[in-house]
Order: structure tokens, then sequence, then C-alpha cells
């Protein structure tokens, strides 16, 4: 592959190449460091970093509650932390999927990319890949910080429970091996989030690439998604159809994804308003790889029509 | 006013695939409630939730988000303002003409929905279709002007546009009830209780300061925006 450095008849190179591996990397890098906003002005980087700052925020509070006033229980589950916290993933998702998907595509500029050895699959790979990285951080890291704040904690909670006082009893602290696997469920989880998310906003961004319309395109989908949902559960629910309620949830991203972490992942079902079962858990799982699937089928079409 | 000012910005808003968006959100209203009305789910209690939830809370805010920085972020960002402003036009009148156009779509295309989609549900003899439609044509004169100052204050318009509608008046509004008080939304929904007997609208603000509120902040919003584009610098891309 002479082709890779442009050989304009002055020097030839001979040497060893980075090879494919090297590029995706590259391409991974560099679209992570653009949606932080990392290696651009002040300007790109205030709303991601806002963005995580508030959602850093809730785990910072439960990790400061923990340690002053000894209160054992989560300020919000960790496994319902993007659940809870949805109206700010989803306006990260709106904001900097575009940043991902559709400047190339605005700016005409995939073909030059595609006169490397840089193919469709390997670019979708690459903005795949760090769109999923950047959404995993931000809820991750909360998460994270929750769980090692209660470990920390734990022995302070237990005996601030011992010795009375209203904290609930030393029973109700989880063990440490309990609270790891809770923590592990809840990335699980995270990590689902992660992929459905990104992945759908990333092919809405990539077909709406004019600015500002691939931002309101995508919250347009979540609100759209999730207000058509809710009264049908409401109705639903009134007449009693608390199956169809259920079923209502695999019809929006974030419902989906719980919908899962309850039914597989042993997620608390309170924040959903009907519960769904094991059934319910497998479909939507199957409904979450084939959106991922078929998302990032749809982007390489996108891409590849994009750099002809 | 200017009429080819208003011709352009029309063109660009209704022209090719990006009107899309704004044909497809109201048609997901005015289906669901043509659904619901079939499906005999259309008391009082559940249209004017219809109404309200899903017209006046999402609806009109991303309408009026997707034309208030619609009319004048895309020309903007990519330069072909300077064709306007480079004419002997104040810039009073360019803002004026824009926000005209701006408050029309949201007309049409969130105003008139809602008060199709509450006559499909509760039928033409109901005050409340009214009530809401007068209700988010207010919503959208104030928002209106708020998107569009956004919109030629900051080239990230649309992202804190959402963060003042979903974090401000959603997340916000929703633990903190005096907040309601700073909230475009709510000062529609006082109007919408104001107009209609209906029992299922309930809003504890006074409707005369709210629409003292809003229309102090449509004033400011547009004077903003004047001023902002006497002084404009075009920035580089992204």
């Amino acid at each position: 592959m002479s082709t890779a450095i442009h050989d304009i008849g002055y020097r030839h190179y001979d040497g060893p190449r980075l090879g494919r591996g090297q590029t995706l990397r590259a391409l991974y890098t560099h679209n992570l460091r653009a949606l932080f906003g990392l290696g651009r002005g002040a300007k790109a980087k205030i709303i991601p970093f806002a963005l995580a700052a508030f959602l850093l925020l809730p785990a910072l509070a439960d990790v400061a509650i923990k340690a002053i006033v000894k209160e054992a229980q989560f300020l919000i589950p960790m496994a319902a932390y993007g659940y809870g916290f949805q109206p700010l993933i989803a306006i990260f998702l709106a904001a900097l999927a575009p940043v991902v998907a559709s400047r190339e595509i605005r700016y005409r500029s995939v073909p030059l990319y595609f006169s490397r050895p840089v193919g469709p699959w390997d670019f979708v790979a690459a903005k795949f890949g760090a769109f999923a990285t950047a959404l995993v951080l931000l809820v991750g890291v909360p998460v994270t910080v929750m769980y090692v704040g209660f470990l920390l904690t734990r022995s302070s909670l237990i005996e601030a429970a011992q010795q009375g006082g209203g904290f609930g009893s030393v029973e109700d602290i989880p063990t440490v091996a309990g609270i790891t696997g809770d923590w592990a469920l809840a990335l699980l989880g995270v990590v689902l989030l992660a992929l459905v998310l990104s992945s759908f906003a990333l092919l809405v961004a990539a077909f709406t690439p004019r600015r500002g319309f691939g931002v309101a395109a995508v919250i347009a989908l979540y609100l759209i998604s999730n207000v058509v949902v809710g009264i049908v559960q409401g109705i639903s629910q009134d007449r009693g159809a608390w199956d169809v309620a259920a079923w209502m949830n695999l019809f929006t991203p974030f419902n989906l994804v719980y919908s899962v972490q309850v039914a597989l992942f042993d997620a608390e079902s309170e924040p959903l308003i009907a519960v769904p079962d094991t059934a319910m858990g497998l479909t939507g799982l199957l409904l979450c790889v084939l959106v991922v699937a078929g998302s990032l089928a749809a982007l390489h079409a996108r891409y590849r029509k994009a750099g002809a | 006013m200017n009429v080819t000012i208003a011709a352009l910005t029309l063109r660009g808003m209704l022209g090719r695939r990006r009107a899309v968006l704004l044909f497809v959100l109201p048609a997901v209203l005015l289906v669901l409630s043509a659904v619901l009305a079939f499906t005999g789910n259309d008391s009082l209690g559940v249209s004017t939730g219809v109404l309200e939830g899903f017209g006046m809370v999402v609806l009109l805010p991303l309408i009026a988000l997707i034309v208030g920085t619609g009319v004048i972020g895309p020309e903007i960002d990519d330069g072909q303002i300077m064709y306007v402003l480079t004419k002997p036009i104040p810039r009073g009148s360019v803002i004026l003409t824009k926000y005209v156009c701006a408050v029309g779509l949201i007309t049409a295309f969130a105003a008139l929905p809602i008060l199709v989609s509450g006559v499909l549900l509760l039928g033409p003899g109901s005050d409340v279709p009214w009530a809401f439609a007068v209700g988010a044509v207010q919503g959208g004169v104030v928002y209106g002007a708020v998107f569009l100052a956004l919109a030629v204050l900051s080239r990230n318009a649309v992202t804190i546009g959402l963060i003042y509608a979903l974090v401000w008046e959603s997340m916000i509004g929703g633990f903190i009830a005096g907040s309601r008080n700073l909230s475009i939304q709510s000062w529609a929904m006082s109007s919408v209780d104001e107009l209609t007997t209906a029992s299922t609208v309930e809003v504890d603000s006074s409707v005369a300061t709210a629409l003292v509120l809003a229309l102090l902040t449509t004033l400011v919003a547009l004077g903003l925006a004047v001023r902002r584009l006497s002084t404009l610098t075009l920035a580089t891309a992204d």
C-alpha cells in the first residue's frame, strides 16, 4: 500500500508502516477529543464539561451525605443513574452527536478520508467507539464515584447504624461483595445504554447535517417517544392493561435499556411505571442489538455515499 | 418589515428536506389525538393531558426552538447574513422581519396543530382547544423572541435553548415551584387556565404577572438581538 502517503515523485518511502489498527486508533482519539472539545477553544469545552459536571453533582452529593450524615441509602440506585438523569444525557447526545457525525458531511471532507486506506467501516467504527466511550465516561464515572464513596464510608456507616439514631439497621447495609456486584451490573447497564444511544443518535445526526437541525432532530426523537409512550402507558394503566403498559417501555430509548436492566440485570423496578418481565427483557435486549446493528449499517451506507 | 427578507427566510425554513421535521412533529400529535379520539380515550382529563404534556411541553418549545434559531442561525453560520447586512436596511427591521416569520411559522406548526388536535379530542364546542391555541401563540411569541436572540448571540443556540427548556422548565420546574414564575411555558399555561373553565387545567400563578413578564421578556430579547446584530462579527466555522 504505497498509496497511503502521497508520492509526488520527490522522495519515496519504503520503511515500515503503522497498520489499520493505528488508523482506527487515530480516528477514534480524534473523535473522542473533538467530543470534549480538547484541542479546540474554550467555547467547545463548555457544553460537554458543563453537562458532565451536572451529571457528577448528584454522585458527589451522595458521597457527601454518606460521609457527613451517615445515611447508608443511595440518593439514587447506581443502576438507575442514567435513567434518572436522562434529560441531561439526552442534551449531551443531541448537542454532541452532530459534532461527531455531521461535520465531515457538512464540509464534504469524507472523500478525503476515503482516498486513504480508511474505509467506511473504519470511519463508522471510530465514530461509534468514540461516542460510546464518551457516554460510558459520562455516566460510568458518577456511578463509580458513588461506589468508591460507599466503600470508603462503609465502616463508618455500620458504626452509625450500630449506635442507632434512625439510620436503619446494620443488615440493610450491603456487603462489599454485594455492592461490587451491583456496581458491575450498573456498569453493564451503562455500557448497554451507551451503545444504544450513541449508535442511534449518530445515525440521526448523520442524516441532518445542517447546523442546529441535527441537535433538534435527536432531541425531538427523545422527547416525542417519551411523551407518546407516557400517554399510552397512562391510558393503558387506567384501563388495567398492565401488559400493554409494560411492553410500551420498549419504544423509548431510556425505558428500553432500563427495562432490560430491570428484567435481566437485577435493577430496581421502581422508576418504571410498568414493570417488565423476563420475556420483555429478552425482547428488549434483542431490540437493542437490532438498533445498534441497524444504525451502524445505515451509518455505513450514509458515509459510503458521502465519500463517493 | 422587508418582504424580500421574509421571502428568503420562509424559503430557507420550508425549502428542501429540512422542513420534514417541522411537518413530522405536529403530525405525530395529530395522529395520536386521532387515534385517542377514535378509540374513545378522549375524556377531558386525558385530552388536556395530551394538549399540555405533548402540545405545550414538547411540541411548542421544540418547534419554537427549530424555527426561532432556524430563521437566522444558519445564515449567520455560513456567512450569508452579510448579503443582508450590507444592504441599507435597518438591523431592527431585519430582526423584526425574521421575528414575524418565526411567530407565523410557530403558529402554523405548533398552535394550529394544538387547536386541531384539541378539536379532534374534545369536539368544536369545547373552549379547551381555543384556550390552548391562544396559550400556544402566546408561548410562541415569547419563545420565538428568546430563541431568535439566542441564535444571534451564540452559535450553540439550539443547545442552550434545549438546556433552558429541558433542565430549567421541565426538570427544575418539576422540583422547585418558584422557578415556574420564570418559565415561558407556565406563563403560557396561566393564560390557558384563565381562558378555559375546564377543571383539569390548574395553574397557581396570576395571569397578569405572567403576561407582563412575557411581554417584558419578548421586548428585552428582541432588543438584545438587534443590538447584537448591529455589532456582529462573523466567526469562523466550528
